[in-house]
């Protein structure tokens, strides 16, 4: 309670409506910002919803009206993405475990042991991160050509999915520098005295590794591999360049060759949109936290 | 968060580099003078005192972690761009191979007379500032509403970063819809907007038939429409980067600020917004790299030929190499991308490394 205050209340009830009309402006901005992120998606689900008629006929966001509600548009869709799913997956979970364990002992050998010249080398991982993919394409087509796996390994199961697994270690090599960003972050902050008192009970650096560094990861772990299963999953340059082959199709290129074929299509391009975001979407719902450190974490 | 982090860090880092800088020793250990008698001259080292630098400077124990992953980087990332540059020379089109014997900057005069590539590169560059530009200004409005102590937070930050999680296939499909000319959202809205006024306005009739539009099909709207989706996909994350950076002030000074009196936007213009610069830069570098590699996007929507008014390098270096197969100036392209990238990112980690937070 203001002593001094010589118009007691009239004052602070005038302040407190302020206050109050500003906190309603406040969430109506919030909520109307709410409505541009969502509108897109929203009219999206609906229309996935909706018969041609339907979709025709309606506002994009209203829901499908009665008799004009079908879920066909969601079968031949997922008829379309399933191979591709799965493709995804496939190639996705192996490369973002694989960058992520990469990221982690690269941040480890360049944070937590010391020597000279590790700036350099950490600045090139940095840089790594920033580069146009577009600058190496065209010597990746090269490399894989002449690799050619699928004759030197002589597997069927190489054989069948050779376009896959070369897209699977390209994202895996490319998805190294921000891995190693992120957990580099992380290790900076691991208390030295208590790697510096191991050394010193003759702890080898893989020991130490092993035993003090990896059970601390788990928290950036959870973040990179969230992040980084998203970029991969969510890729398509890499996609339509490194595979030709229509059985190994990940599911970014399968969903755009769906849009190509059915133009006017929106319910069935919408459908398909949705299940070719799906496991992303589940990730970003469920772990949106650890999605949001990746993200930040990329600067 | 990752400020906190960053900070804590940097202070590290800026203390060892000191040392670096002034010893010639590696960062880190413990400053041992045994060395400094030895004198500033590395060039001859006595065997002895380079095996022991070697076991103390930790790099034969610290290869093996960052070897197989660097050698990779080495390989994927710097090779190749290596690789694409020599291959840029050659004048490589069509089924073949390359033939290295004969070199040639010829492709790099060509694109200077191509009047494709003069229109991609303007659309870049347009692309690159207007989009980094309105997406920090959405995201710093952004991260200030829901830096007022808000309720329900989370919700608001998790649906502002949502399109960030999302393919740019499925968003270019989303906005593909919202742009359709007759039935899509946007043209729906403006045409409830309109007839609002038009009864609203009843002395006279308003003809703002004009403000619906063929979005992405009429060239002069191309490009705007582009930009505004790709706003739409990454304000979140530029939230996201800005609220860490709000966080990371301390609330002493709102409240000195509140305290003097000032209102708030006062304190934000005046006291808040100036402390963002480190959180600026580092966003604007991820975007303005983004929209150099933009690829995926436009590739939905337009294929391979987005026209002149919305064609950008990085989708012509695509049409080039992998559509035409002129590979050798689709790699010229990819250069000049990969030079435009070097000038944003050179700087900026040169700027992280002598502020102490590579």
């Amino acid at each position: 309670m203001s002593t001094e205050s010589t118009t007691p209340r009239d004052d602070t009830s005038s302040r407190f409506d302020r206050i109050d009309r500003s906190r309603v402006a406040l969430y109506a901005v919030l909520l109307g910002m709410v409505a541009f992120y969502l509108a897109p998606l929203e009219s999206g689900f609906m229309t996935a919803f909706k018969t041609t008629d339907g979709f025709r006929a309606t506002t994009p966001f209203a829901p499908p009206p009665a008799g004009e509600f079908t879920l066909g548009a969601w079968q031949l869709a997922f008829d379309r993405l399933s191979t591709g799913l799965v493709n995804s997956a496939m190639m996705a979970i192996p490369a973002t475990i694989l960058s992520a364990f990469f990221g982690s002992i690269a941040a480890y050998g360049l944070t937590n042991l010391s020597w000279r010249g590790q700036i350099g080398v950490l600045a090139l991982f940095v840089a790594g991160v920033f580069i146009p993919y577009q600058a190496v394409l065209v010597p990746l087509t090269q490399f894989w050509s002449f690799v050619d796996l699928g004759t030197r390994i002589p597997l069927a199961f190489v054989d069948d999915y050779q376009g896959l697994i070369n897209l699977s270690i390209t994202h895996t090599a490319y998805g190294i520098p921000i891995c190693t960003v992120l957990f580099r972050a992380y290790y900076a902050t691991i208390d030295e005295e208590m790697i510096e008192a191991a050394r010193l009970d003759g702890a080898s650096a893989a020991t130490i590794y092993r035993r003090i560094i990896l059970p601390l990861s788990v928290p950036i772990f959870a973040v990179t591999l969230i992040y980084q299963f998203t970029q991969v999953w969510n890729d398509l340059l890499f996609a339509i360049v490194l595979v030709s082959d229509p059985s190994n199709r990940v599911v970014t290129v399968a969903l755009n060759q769906l849009q190509g074929s059915f133009v006017q299509q929106y319910n069935l391009q919408m459908a398909g949109a949705f299940i070719a975001a799906l496991p992303t979407l589940i990730v970003y719902v469920l772990f949106g936290e650890q999605f949001a450190k990746g993200v930040a974490g990329e600067t | 968060m990752f400020d906190r982090i960053r900070r804590s860090l940097s202070k590290r880092r800026g203390a060892d580099d000191g040392s670096h800088r002034e010893r010639g020793d590696n960062a880190g250990d413990a400053p041992s003078d045994g060395l400094r008698a030895d004198g500033g001259t590395a060039a001859e080292p006595d065997s002895a005192s380079l095996a022991t630098r070697l076991r103390r400077s930790q790099f034969l124990e610290s290869l093996p972690f960052w070897g197989p992953p660097g050698f990779l980087v080495l390989l994927f990332v710097y090779g190749a761009i290596g690789w694409n540059f020599v291959i840029s020379l050659t004048g490589w089109e069509g089924l073949g191979q390359p033939n290295y014997s004969e070199l040639s900057t010829e492709a790099y005069t060509t694109l200077l007379t191509d009047a494709s590539f003069i229109a991609a590169f303007r659309n870049t560059i347009v692309l690159l500032l207007v989009f980094t530009v309105l997406s920090l200004i959405v995201g710093l409005v952004l991260a200030i509403l829901v830096d007022r102590q808000i309720r329900f937070e989370n919700t608001f930050r998790t649906i502002y970063l949502l399109p960030m999680s999302l393919s740019f296939v499925v968003t270019a499909i989303f906005w593909s819809w919202m742009y359709n000319p007759r039935i899509g959202l946007i043209n729906e809205s403006i045409r409830g907007v309109v007839g609002v006024i038009d009864s609203a306005v009843f002395w006279t009739t308003v003809e703002l038939g004009f403000l619906t539009q063929a979005w992405l099909d009429d060239p002069r709207f191309k490009l705007a429409a582009i930009i505004f989706a790709l706003m739409w996909q990454f304000s979140g994350y530029c939230m996201v980067v800005y609220l860490a950076g709000l966080r990371a002030i301390p609330s002493a000074q709102y409240e000195a600020a509140r305290i003097d009196g000032a209102s708030a936007v006062r304190v934000y213009r005046r006291v808040i917004i100036p402390q963002l610069g480190a959180s600026t830069m580092s966003a604007a570098v991820v975007l303005m790299v983004f929209a150099l590699k933009a690829f995926d996007f436009l590739f939905v929507l337009f294929g391979v030929n987005p026209g002149s008014s919305a064609d950008i390098l990085a989708v012509m270096m695509y049409r080039v190499a992998f559509d035409r197969l002129q590979w050798a100036y689709g790699s010229a392209v990819a250069m000049v991308l990969f030079v435009m990238a070097l000038s944003v990112i050179g700087p900026y980690l040169y700027l992280q490394y002598r502020r102490g937070e590579l």
